[in-house]
């Protein structure tokens, strides 16, 4: 029974940390003959050169739009060149003390030992969890879409189904005590968003109907749906706004901290609902199978599965996983449901699912980034005067660079990878 | 006469990290001439031919044609030179035409630029009718058949005025008939001053066509020799590196109670057109049937259906006393059928996955392997190493990902999976396509010894030599009917050969299937 293969070793100490497991079935596909630490380097490499190269051209992006560096230009090009460098280190430094904090601010704040001030110093990093939140769970969604062979486009409209689901069982249910209210509710959103995942899938199971379209569509229907429930149906009576009732306080997220923090319990549900899809995945025999139709569908048929049922349970779980997103908006954040309340959750989410190499902590940690580039880039633009939409082509230059690893490995002269190394993302885009 | 060689390969050495795939390797090609480059999957052949065709770069070593020393930076030097490759995958067009195809890369422009098909269709009419090649130049590469395909890849080295072919397994797509024809053409080629580099691990057709043959073996030259001198057993064991049993040692059928039994058995394929055209045929324990025919007779329907993958239009299937007419892959699985599939990266593994996994790809979701819900990883890898060790897979670890194993490890890992749970009845389909000779011999000796344990075997080849190998009795199909079944012991290769091109020798009516 001992063997010297080294892959057995790590097999048998069952005491290993998520981030040792992440490790390892990322570097399952690479080349068994080098170093672990090479290893290493060869899957992260690529996200992490993407994210450092997309916040370069970005800089250059800031000071093309920048009309101060263009006004020194006419002075001489050293001015113009100290005031390139002036918007560009006053953008990034305001982003990143917008996500993470002030160093200064904190020390004086914890000198001062005054709560609020504590609370107020801390405040941006607890932001940034707070936004990657939905980002995670609408993450896993896509990614286990991938892992399945789909591309599960629809996450955005799931994310609404699953929020009007969450704020109807919101406010709707009274009298139960929240030990009750807030699991019930939660439910509600997965259920909402899982039918709104279902459909599609049954219909491709039924009918051959492709995903990428019918999800598409299913988004159309959920965005005019919650639009008609809002100004009808579930419309607050005292409203004259779009908006639904508040819900009741049974149903709200704790929060962890006193005012001004948002963080709230969703961030920890994330992290579990992350780890429960990692142990469904590749722990589960029901992971093995959907894994199993996502990598080769035609191997999976003659292993026995059932490829369409894998199709239509993977369509609805990550629909499911989608609609937590939404019902995390409303029970954690919002408290009622509104108009166009998720902003692209569900598009970034395709982005960060593919970032994140379709593994569920791959995922926690592109959503971490996502999270922190959204909320610093609000400060970005008080502070600095940049365009918050410098965010939305920052996340796309690191995507193209994730998606097209070839220009990433051009420019820093990376060497090609063997073969298979990205067989799930590429699966994960053929579709059927 | 002194003159140089065509071609000349001197003291070639070509590193990749880890591996010396070219180990000081010289070859002479001279004029008009087939040689044959002879050795096992990785041995180094198209490692160096990819040099020849500026695809690499040696690290050592030089190259001459005709005498001067080149330098082939690129496909293009290459083709300058008057080498052409013949890639085992065919790079057509399939929407365009023949002509445009041909013309690719090398258009024939008339005045302001305007494609002039006209020209390029009159030579390649010319060339086609020089060789013997029988391609019409307006005809779609779609609607080509395999074979033909491969001819226009002739034509356009032949249109390049290329005067030394290298063509890599070039045999591995086609029917023995397509083989013969391939032949025949490749004859008079060599007859009209080509040369001909000929890569393959076959040896029948070394010995058939080759004017020299060169065996490498581990990127090393073993040595030069012609098919006169040679046969198949030396040959073999030069590629390989020790003795090899081409002939399968079998004793005797024991033949037991019949356990499958197809009864006029009809199969649509995907177009909806009869493909196994009303077939009964009865496999017993502790014999071999084998089914002979050239590719496309309906062989792949008829298995399809028999493992569940196919609907069947009508008739009646049994396993042992059970119909199993109607059950799915995964029943038949649990019934004890083991198959191996014909096309094995697309059917019978996940190439993404690992060893491990593609172990227990249909088992699983069973005990020991799950319990409740969750896989057993540990039992899982515990027994991947067994099944590595005892199927003799070549791997790193059980942890590497079946595509990076070569194809003789890859099938040994189906057959692993197949073999390692109890089987009544084993189903094999093309086990050995395109396989090294080492890992036909270890595939042919466990289907007899499956048998030989008592296990059923339907085996399906369009090899004519694995049928008449390791069958006791066989069964030729042709258009989707079992023409005649014969006991393997009084069949002839001619006699089979006869029935798989669809002449009965008894019948002159249409043949009938056998019940």
């Amino acid at each position: 029974m001992e063997e010297e293969k080294p892959q057995k070793k790590q097999s048998k100490d069952g005491q290993k940390n998520a981030f040792q497991i992440f490790l390892e079935e990322l570097i399952r596909g690479a080349p068994e003959h080098s170093s672990r630490l090479r290893r290493v380097w060869q899957v992260l490499s690529i996200p992490v050169l993407a994210i450092l190269t997309g916040l370069l051209v970005g800089g250059v992006i800031i000071i093309l739009t920048t009309e101060e560096v263009f006004a020194a230009w006419a002075q001489s090009p050293l001015a113009s060149l100290a005031a390139a460098w002036d918007v560009v280190s006053n953008a990034y430094s305001a982003l990143f003390t917008g996500s993470l904090g002030d160093p200064a601010r904190i020390i004086a704040a914890l000198q001062s030992g005054d709560g609020l001030a504590i609370r107020r110093a801390f405040n941006p990093i607890f932001e940034s969890l707070v936004s990657s939140i939905p980002y995670i769970f609408a993450g896993l969604s896509v990614a286990l879409g991938f892992r399945a062979g789909l591309f599960n486009i629809g996450a955005e409209g799931q994310i609404f189904v699953g929020a009007i689901c969450a704020a109807f069982a919101g406010y709707a249910i009274t009298g139960v005590p929240a030990i009750i209210h807030i699991p019930l509710a939660i439910m509600a959103g997965a259920i909402g968003g899982g039918l709104w995942g279902f459909i599609p899938g049954w219909l491709k199971a039924k009918t051959g109907g492709h995903e990428v379209i019918n999800t598409i569509m299913m988004n159309f229907i959920a965005f005019r749906l919650s639009d008609w429930l809002l100004s009808g149906p579930m419309q607050r009576p005292d409203s004259f706004n779009p908006v639904s009732p508040t819900i009741q306080a049974t149903a709200v997220l704790p929060r962890l901290f006193d005012h001004p923090i948002r963080f709230h319990l969703g961030f920890f549900i994330a992290l579990f609902i992350a780890w429960l899809v990692y142990w469904f995945l590749f722990k589960t025999k029901y992971g093995f199978f959907l894994r199993t139709v996502g990598a080769n569908p035609h191997a999976a048929r003659y292993a026995g599965m059932n490829v369409l049922t894998g199709v239509v349970l993977a369509m609805t779980m990550a629909g499911a996983l989608a609609g937590l997103a939404g019902a995390n908006e409303v029970l954690g954040v919002n408290y009622h449901l509104a108009m166009a309340f998720s902003s692209g959750y569900g598009f970034d989410s395709i982005a960060l699912a593919l970032i994140g190499k379709s593994h569920p902590l791959g995922v926690v940690l592109a959503a971490l980034l996502f999270g922190t580039l959204r909320n610093g880039a609000v400060r970005m633009q008080l502070a600095a005067g940049i365009p918050i939409d410098i965010i939305s082509v920052l996340q796309g230059l690191i995507l193209a660079f994730v998606a097209a690893p070839a220009i990433i490995r051009t420019i820093y002269r990376l060497r090609a990878p063997e073969a298979h190394e990205e067989e799930v993302t590429v699966s994960g885009w053929a579709g059927d | 006469m002194n003159m140089p060689p065509t071609l000349e390969l001197k003291n070639i050495t070509k590193r990749f990290p880890g591996v010396l795939a070219n180990d000081q390797v010289n070859l002479t090609l001279k004029e008009g001439e087939i040689h044959a480059l002879l050795g096992e999957n990785g041995a180094g052949k198209t490692t160096l031919m990819n040099i020849l065709y500026g695809l690499y770069a040696q690290d050592e070593g030089q190259v001459f044609v005709r005498g001067n020393e080149v330098d082939i930076q690129s496909p293009n030097d290459a083709i300058a030179l008057g080498i052409g490759m013949v890639h085992q995958h065919f790079m057509l067009i399939p929407v365009f035409t023949v002509t445009e195809n041909v013309m690719l890369g090398k258009e024939s422009l008339k005045l302001l630029d305007v494609l002039d098909r006209g020209t390029a269709a009159s030579k390649i009419r010319q060339i086609s009718e020089q060789y013997k090649l029988k391609v019409d130049p307006d005809d779609y590469v779609k609607d080509l058949p395999v074979g033909v395909q491969q001819r226009v890849e002739i034509i356009k080295l032949l249109y390049r005025e290329a005067d030394i072919l290298i063509m890599d397994e070039p045999t591995a797509v086609l029917t023995p008939q397509e083989a013969d024809e391939l032949f025949n053409i490749m004859r008079s080629l060599a007859e009209r001053g080509k040369s001909i580099i000929f890569i393959t691990h076959k040896l029948r057709e070394v010995l058939e066509i080759a004017d020299r043959i060169t065996v490498i073996r581990r990127g090393q030259v073993i040595g030069t020799t012609t098919p006169q001198e040679a046969n198949r057993e030396t040959l073999a064991e030069m590629m390989v590196g020790r003795e090899v049993s081409l002939a399968v040692d079998k004793e005797h059928a024991q033949p037991g109670e019949v356990v499958l039994s197809v009864e006029n058995l009809f199969v649509l394929d995907e177009r909806n057109q009869v493909a196994v055209d009303g077939v009964s045929f009865q496999v017993r324990f502790g014999e071999v049937l084998g089914i002979a025919g050239v590719q496309g007779n309906g062989q792949t329907e008829l298995v399809e259906a028999l493992t569940g993958l196919r609907d069947k239009q009508d008739g009646r299937v049994s396993l042992l006393d059970q119909d199993i007419t109607h059950v799915n892959p995964r029943q038949v699985t649990e019934l004890g059928v083991a198959h191996i599939p014909e096309d094995r990266q697309r059917d019978g593994l996940v190439l993404a996955f690992p060893v491990a996994d593609n172990l227990v790809l249909n088992t699983f979701y069973q005990p020991p392997f799950s319990k409740r819900v969750v896989l057993q990883n540990e039992v899982i890898l515990r027994t991947a190493s067994q099944l590595v060790e005892e199927f003799d897979i070549r791997t790193p670890g059980v942890l590497t990902t079946v595509g990076s194993l070569s194809g003789g490890n890859q099938q040994k890992v189906i057959v692993a999976r197949e073999f390692s749970r109890p089987i009544k009845l084993l189903v094999a389909s093309q086990p050995t396509r395109g396989l090294d000779v080492g890992s036909v011999e270890y595939i042919h000796n466990r289907i007899v010894e499956k048998r030989d344990e008592g296990c059923a075997v339907l085996l399906v080849s369009s090899e004519l030599d694995e049928i008449m190998e390791l069958s006791d009795r066989i069964a030729v199909m042709y258009r989707g009917k079992i023409v005649d079944i014969l006991d393997a012991k009084e069949a002839t290769k001619e006699a089979v050969g006869l029935l798989m091109a669809g002449i009965h020798p008894e019948k002159t009516t249409e043949p009938q299937a056998v019940s």
